[in-house]
């Protein structure tokens, strides 16, 4: 079966502007393929599209990219549910600013990341062994810390194309509430005191375009509501 | 870069609180208008009068006035941080979202102003 492919072509040494690119790529019969299977196909026919990959298997995060309008990992995207009208659009994630063809400049995504101190914070001297957890407070970082940063939440919310400098973002605040809820950080209160502005939380209008695209299925809006419930007993 | 100091609050949190409350006070004020008009349909002017003429109607009329004021203001203040930013007007977006935002406060404090004289027959 063939299948037709349009994918963004942007060279910025070459091109004035990007363009849309028709190609036509053989795949098996009886079988489905993940996106990444077919722009594979497509790079041995034309081994100048320049896109991001490494697992291959939803891991590693760095193949997010619009696909047929929707943003995903290419490798865990099966090509039957991507087809739109027997059709194959891919472009880069919106949003961000486009390096080449579906490749995106990721600074202002790890910016906002870098923002929220993704990492614990606890100056009282540590155990001989390890700062331990019960499982009741382990359990309390389930769906937070499964997180890849593909930005496939940040680069859908609009709020985020709104804002990209203010705004932290799904995936910044996801993180941002994954160590406010871990029961050995105990910088809560200064973490909070660094996302009470009108925008690096507040500019969530709770459109939850964040938790359609999530490949690892994870619910960046209850997490940021859970920051708002905090900001709010603290102020109160 | 947009800096929150036009801001009502100056903290996301407060702008926040601040609309849900002026909003849960606006749908209070719309239900019960609407229930009274019911209630009274159909109305004449002096059972009209009479509703303003109570001191209590005249300070809810005002509150849901002001929350409005405040409840909007919020509103187009966000927006015009959405929209008129750097990254969608470039160098001038300063500008015209200043324009827009005194603009704005102006309308806003006109209507609560105005909207005091007509409840107190100013
Ligand atoms: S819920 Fe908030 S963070 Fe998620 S897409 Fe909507 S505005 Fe963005
Ligand atoms: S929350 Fe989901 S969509 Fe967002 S960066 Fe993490 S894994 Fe990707």
């Amino acid at each position: 079966m063939d299948v037709q492919v349009s994918v963004y072509r942007y060279n910025p040494e070459r091109d004035d502007v990007p363009r849309m690119q028709d190609m036509t790529v053989a795949v098996p019969d009886g079988k489905d393929l993940m996106v990444l299977d077919v722009l594979e196909r497509l790079k041995a026919q034309d081994p100048t599209l320049t896109y991001r990959r490494s697992c291959r298997e939803g891991v590693c995060g760095s193949d997010g990219m619009n696909i047929g309008g929707t943003n995903g990992l290419a490798c865990v995207t099966p090509l039957s549910e991507a087809l739109k009208k027997g059709r194959l659009v891919l472009r880069p994630l919106p949003g961000l600013p486009v390096i080449r063809d579906l490749v995106v400049d990721m600074s202002l995504f790890y910016r906002q990341y870098e923002k929220v101190r993704p990492w614990l914070i606890n100056d009282t001297a540590p155990p001989a062994q390890e700062r331990l957890q019960s499982p009741e407070e382990r359990e309390q970082l389930d769906g937070l810390y499964e997180c890849i940063l593909c930005a496939c939440c940040s680069t859908s919310c609009p709020s985020f194309w709104w804002n990209p400098d203010r705004f932290v973002g799904p995936a910044g605040l996801l993180q941002a509430y994954r160590f406010l809820a871990d029961s050995r950080d105990t910088a809560a209160s200064e973490r909070l005191s660094a996302l009470q502005d009108p925008f690096s939380v507040f500019r969530c209008r709770g459109i939850m375009n964040c938790v359609n695209v999530c490949p690892k299925g994870l619910n960046p809006t209850r997490a940021i509501g859970h920051i708002r419930t905090m900001l709010l007993r603290r102020g109160i | 870069m947009v800096a929150p100091v036009t801001s009502l609050a100056r903290s996301g949190l407060g702008d926040w609180v601040v609309q849900r409350l002026t909003a849960v006070l606006l749908a209070g004020y719309v239900l019960f208008m609407v229930a009274w008009l019911f209630a009274h349909a159909p109305l004449d002017y002096d059972q009209w009068r009479d509703l303003f003429a109570h001191t209590w109607m005249r300070v809810f009329s005002l509150l849901a006035l002001l929350s409005l004021c405040a409840h909007a203001w919020i509103g187009l203040w966000t927006l015009s941080g959405d929209y008129l930013n750097e990254r969608a007007l470039g160098r001038k977006a300063l500008l015209v979202r200043f324009l827009f935002q005194m603009f704005c406060g102006a309308a806003l404090f006109g209507y609560g102003v105005w909207g005091i004289q007509i409840l107190w027959e100013l």
